[in-house]
């Protein structure tokens, strides 16, 4: 094998497209996203949350916040991901892209790097709106920040994958509509799963977003509902499994190569 | 003064694309591609000749990367295009059939993003240069979806050009383009080939490749089943046709002539003598003389030649 192990160029390049797409889209990429967030803060933090007890000694318009970063983020990285990848294969602009000198390296660490790019971006600006209506501290700012990475490249690789995976645009909505969204309102977002019947509480541990909506919480306010390093191995665990996922559909030319 | 290694003359040279064995067999069942073997000469321009679904994309897209092949190795100036795909591919350049654009990028991102792609660091003088070679120039900024079909066609040429291929593959590079921009593409694409770029096209239009091509290869269904030089394809395949109008009708070709190839007309008043292009004038000259011994006199005459497009029917009619 000759030549340069890893084509930086071309991580760049890709990287590059993708930012210019993210501000092309500025509307739609970080300002609904920002809008559909307020809203939450002002039915959820300001209207109905001056009525409700704190939960774990949190006010209730902080103790979401964390939930509702979360929240954005999943769905966000995933349909930004996904959109990216799903794109050339749309309109056959893919060809360039496999007739390249790039292995799957240099293709998710463009994409996914791209959209977790924006993902943080998004939640960064989220919580700066956050603030605007409910008084928050953080606790752990370092942690927070590594959670918030964290999930951003867990799910931008897992909406690659299913950008890969969809060949129209139904099955590119079908994810994230049918599965992500009812596992982000039952992971935690709004309640503690304390609040919830003894069976539900054994049942939502199945559902990998409370590990997340819990540790970000975490880094917030010191409260969590799951071990942080529990929480933490169950993220990496996903992000491992996304990997494998992506480098056997590159391997295996699945959906890609016939 | 040295002979230029590119030149197509010279084909011991080791050929820029060797391709041994390829099979390619399709989740379909659907065989694509046969056992072909195929050497590609550095520098020249090579027309790949087929009916459509006869494999010449597949073919294509195998070299760049883009179908795995079943079987078989190809080597892309001494690369393999699987085991050493980094350097192979940064070798290729492909213009593909489809008019795939990105439709709100601009003519200049867009390029830019091409070169990048196959790792190689940025160079606006070379995208200039190249924009300005295809026209595109003053086109740069514009969004690649306010573009007419022959400049995106132009774009998609120049974003396979951004980072400097030594062999160019050109899919149906003219379909669907107007006559006049055909001939700016031929004559873009003898440039390129004096630049030092080897060229493989694809085409259905017989015409590009008798007017372009050093070689042609023709494919059907699948199978190779012809590589030539052109002029030497011509010569060998082409037939000419020497008819003359007698000024007074025939009932039979007379005995006397049953030696030469004649064909009467059915009301006897065109004669018409095939003959191989090889053999030269001498045969025609001594045919008009025994004409004239028999009596036998015409009012008008004129001689045709057999084209690619005849002998490419009459290749691919063969076998089907």
């Amino acid at each position: 094998m000759s030549g340069p192990l890893l084509n930086l160029p071309a991580i760049r390049a890709i990287y590059r497209f993708e930012m210019a797409r993210t501000f092309r889209t500025l509307a739609e990429s970080i300002l609904s996203p920002v809008l559909t967030t307020s809203l939450y803060f002002i039915v959820f933090g300001a209207a109905i949350g001056s009525r409700m007890g704190e939960v774990g000694g949190v006010g209730y318009g902080a103790f979401i916040i964390p939930g509702l970063v979360m929240l954005s983020l999943l769905n966000e990285s995933i349909s930004n991901a996904a959109f990216g990848i799903f794109m050339p294969k749309w309109s056959g602009t893919i060809y360039e892209l496999l007739s390249a000198p790039v292995s799957f390296v240099e293709i998710v660490l463009g994409y996914v790097g791209a959209a977790a790019t924006k993902s943080v971006l998004l939640g960064v600006l989220i919580l700066a709106t956050a603030r605007v209506f409910v008084p928050y501290e953080i606790a752990h700012p370092v942690w927070m920040v590594c959670f918030l990475a964290l999930t951003s490249v867990t799910f931008s690789l897992f909406g690659f994958i299913i950008g890969l995976w969809a060949d129209d645009f139904q099955k590119l909505q079908i994810v994230p509509l049918m599965v992500i969204t009812p596992l982000t309102f039952l992971g935690g977002a709004f309640y503690s799963i304390n609040m919830l019947p003894p069976p539900w509480q054994t049942i939502t541990l199945f559902n990998p977003v409370v590990y997340l909506v819990s540790a970000f919480r975490w880094s917030f306010y010191g409260i969590a509902d799951v071990n942080v390093v529990v929480s933490a191995g169950m993220t990496l665990a996903f992000l491992a499994l996304c990997l494998g996922v992506v480098w056997w559909i590159f391997r295996s030319g699945y959906r890609l190569r016939t | 003064m040295a002979v230029p290694v590119s030149s197509p003359a010279h084909p011991d040279i080791a050929p820029i694309v060797a391709i041994t064995g390829l099979d390619k067999t399709y989740a379909s069942g659907r065989q694509a591609l046969k056992r072909i073997d195929l050497e590609i000469r550095r520098g020249e321009i090579f027309a790949l000749l087929g009916p459509n679904g006869a494999g010449k994309t597949t073919l294509i897209n195998i070299v760049c990367g883009i179908v795995r092949p079943s079987a078989g190795t190809v080597l892309a100036d001494g690369h393999d295009v699987i085991r050493d795909y980094r350097a192979a591919r940064a070798k290729i350049g492909l213009v593909p059939q489809e008019l795939s654009t990105d439709a709100f990028e601009t003519v200049w991102a867009t390029l830019r993003f091409s070169r990048g792609l196959f790792g190689k660091a940025p160079d606006p003088a070379h995208l200039e240069r190249v924009l300005r070679e295809l026209s595109l120039w003053d086109r740069k900024d514009a969004k690649i979806l306010t573009l007419s079909g022959g400049m995106k066609r132009r774009v998609l040429i120049a974003k396979a050009l951004a980072h400097e291929p030594t062999i160019l593959f050109l899919d149906e590079p003219t379909a669907g383009v107007d006559v006049e921009l055909r001939h700016d593409m031929w004559q873009m694409v003898r440039r390129l080939r004096d630049s030092g770029v080897t060229i493989i096209l694809t085409t259905h239009y017989i015409e590009e490749a008798e007017e372009m091509a050093d070689r042609v290869g023709v494919i059907r269904s699948g199978e190779l089943i012809l590589v030539e030089d052109k002029a030497t394809l011509m010569r060998k395949l082409g037939r000419k046709q020497l008819t003359l109008s007698l000024r007074t009708p025939l009932p039979r070709v007379p005995d006397a002539l049953a030696g030469y190839p004649l064909e009467l007309s059915t009301d006897g008043a065109t004669l018409v003598y095939t003959f191989d292009a090889r053999s030269g004038q001498g045969d025609l000259a001594a045919l008009l003389r025994r004409l004239a011994e028999h009596g036998i006199d015409f009012h008008d005459l004129h001689t045709q030649e057999s084209s690619l497009e005849d002998i490419f029917v009459s290749l691919v009619r063969a076998g089907a």
